[in-house]
């Protein structure tokens, strides 16, 4: 080992004092043979991830297999047995036709559930503090463990009040019109519905596609429905229904399909034709938010006067580029928020450890790996809370919050200037915040020793150092034995 | 307690190194961000200076996300090519992304970094707030 302590015993009893230390070393080791990790790798939602961050859907994507295996066996069996008859008898152009609407329908499927719905990223831990300093500011001070009330903002938007609400997962004030998807865990810009037909939420990046997908999907139906009936009367006409029925069994399947879907399919694009050109989204109609029944006086301010302004800007608008850069590679001086995605923890706490060992004079890792995308932390590690709010109380919040504190922290742009601090709460007390005291921890650049951090207890700073230097103590004596 | 009063001031010295400029949501969805002078930012340059980097940046997402005939025409190209047509050509709105960028490299070279501030872009941010990073002197 790192004191070059052969025996086995004295190893076992070396990795007991520090194993919290130890094993960061190694997989610091080990982390720095490894590639810079992705965004998408790293990412606060409840989202999946596949071709290496191209493609972006919810976790739940069981509906949206059983969508395309519809689309494509009803599409398929319409191709194999209905079109031969068909375009030698009538025209060629009915399966030319089927297949390009055929293909429009999945690529707008495929572009409406694999792209980026406009989620909003996460507040940074330098926003979320300056936040809450406002929201502090605002609301007058209040005590510890106390819950502060539903934060709002107001804003006047062309003559409507509008409320702004403060997103407590994603510690920001939603922009008007976003809306937090439970499912993915995600705010989500002009957040109109999450689809598990489509494997998404569908918000302002991808409505066009959902809309152009349900209409050219009403269409397909419809063509394919209108089709396999015309054939069923042609063969009939010739050899009489059941036999015709007899000959092509698929059609039957196909018939079944596409008549219980024209009815919700088309009434949908019904629906969103209706909500394109009042430019109202899923949300706000259910919520019935711009109707008149409301208030005498309350319409729509995103409205634009008229339809044919709605519908252009809704389908012909600039398509805004994703906010969340998920193919990005992580970049040591840039903050990365919370992650408890894929079950990985973070790898702040990893961090904290390497660069209080290089203060301690015992071990000597040299270099300190800063930023996001470290190995998991075995076990219950310390977790950093961000600094300013001491009262996470909002029980969305998973078992593992705010590490990006020390991510943010660590990054040493001003090292000699700016005095970081960390706050540390083990799984089970971050709930009650007025529990045990956190602990602070000076910047190491500024510290003379580093202290082990225990993390299921909590010192201060005093009793901290009294147990670095017993450890100290510790392996001081082992290995003179 | 010694230990809280260290924290907070500590904490204050952490937060006050960056002042943050919130979106304006007055005109609806549109990327706009606020105007109002930060009185953190007082010492540092002056007030019309920061009016004028602001209305800029808000000019240009203004541009960004403008509707009208030129968005609409390549909107509706990219319908028809299945928006395949994206995998040759950049969206207006990252052309104005990049602009927007440059400006920001020009703001800081020749205006913010002499008096010690940097800014950051706000896609940086998700398009939620402007940064403006204090640089201490110190060093």
């Amino acid at each position: 080992m790192y004191l070059g302590l052969d025996e086995p015993v004295r190893e076992c009893q070396y990795n007991q004092i520090c194993t919290r230390n130890s094993l960061p070393m190694e997989t610091l080791g080990h982390k720095k043979k490894k590639i810079p990790r992705r965004k998408w790798q790293v990412f606060p939602g409840r989202n999946r991830f596949y071709c290496n961050g191209r493609v972006m859907m919810a976790r739940q994507t069981g509906v949206f297999y059983l969508t395309l295996v519809l689309i494509m066996v009803t599409s398929g069996l319409f191709f194999a047995f209905d079109c031969p008859f068909l375009a030698s008898n009538l025209t060629p152009a009915i399966p030319v036709i089927g297949g390009v609407l055929f293909f429009f329908v999945l690529g707008m499927l495929f572009r409406a559930s694999f792209s980026d719905p406009g989620v909003l990223p996460r507040a940074t831990p330098d926003e979320a503090a300056d936040l809450e300093r406002q929201i502090g500011a605002a609301n007058g001070p209040s005590g510890p463990g106390y819950r502060p009330p539903p934060r709002t903002r107001e804003v006047v938007i062309n003559g409507q009040t509008v409320k702004l609400k403060y997103c407590f997962t994603c510690k920001i004030f939603r922009p008007p019109r976003a809306s937090h998807c439970s499912l993915c865990d995600n705010c989500v810009e002009r957040f109109d519905h999450h689809c598990p037909w489509v494997g998404n939420c569908v918000g302002k990046r991808n409505y066009r596609f959902f809309y152009l997908f349900i209409l050219s999907l009403s269409f397909l139906t419809v063509f394919i429905f209108a089709f396999v009936i015309t054939h069923v009367i042609l063969r009939s006409n010739r050899t009489g229904f059941l036999s015709a029925l007899k000959d092509s069994p698929a059609s039957v399947l196909e018939v079944l399909v596409c008549f219980f879907s024209v009815w919700s399919i088309v009434g949908l694009s019904g629906f969103h034709t209706y909500l394109i050109s009042s430019n109202q989204t899923t949300n706000e109609d259910i919520k019935g938010l711009w109707s008149n029944k409301r208030a005498k006086d309350n319409y729509n301010p995103y409205s634009y006067g008229n339809i044919m302004t709605n519908c252009c800007a809704a389908l012909c608008g600039p398509l805004p580029p994703s906010l969340i850069d998920r193919r990005g590679f992580i970049q040591s001086d840039t903050t990365q928020p919370v992650s408890h995605s894929n079950g990985s923890s973070m790898y702040a706490s990893t961090q904290l450890h390497t660069h209080m060992a290089a203060a301690t004079p015992l071990l000597h890792s040299n270099s300190v790996m800063i930023g996001g995308g470290g190995p998991p932390f075995p076990g219950k590690s310390s977790l950093v809370v961000p600094c300013a709010s001491l009262a996470p109380s909002q029980p969305s919040l998973p078992s593992m919050p705010g590490l990006s504190c020390a991510g943010d922290m660590l990054t040493l742009r001003d090292p000699d200037t700016h005095c970081h601090h960390h706050h540390f709460a083990s799984p089970e007390e971050t709930p009650s915040p007025s529990g045990p005291m956190p602990l602070t921890l000076p910047c190491a650049a500024h510290m003379t020793h580093g202290g082990h951090i225990h993390p299921a207890q909590l010192y201060d700073p005093a009793s901290q150092d009294s147990l670095h230097e017993d450890s100290v103590r510790g392996l001081v004596k082992l290995s003179s034995v | 307690m010694a230990t809280h009063s260290l924290q907070d001031m500590r904490q204050q010295a952490a937060i006050a190194a960056k002042v943050f400029i919130q979106r304006d949501y007055t005109n609806g969805t549109v990327c706009q961000f606020q105007t109002k002078f930060p009185s953190e930012l007082e010492t540092r340059i002056d007030k019309q200076q920061f009016e004028e980097t602001v209305r800029t940046l808000n000019n240009l997402y203004a541009e960004a996300e403008k509707l009208g005939g030129s968005s609409y025409l390549e909107g509706c190209l990219a319908c028809l090519t299945a928006y395949t047509i994206f995998l040759c050509m950049e969206t207006h709105y990252e052309k104005v992304l990049k602009k927007i960028a440059k400006f920001i490299q020009e703001q800081n070279d020749k205006i913010y970094a002499p008096r010690g501030l940097l800014l950051t872009d706000p896609i940086e941010r998700g398009l939620r707030v402007v940064s403006f990073r204090k640089q201490c002197d110190s060093h």
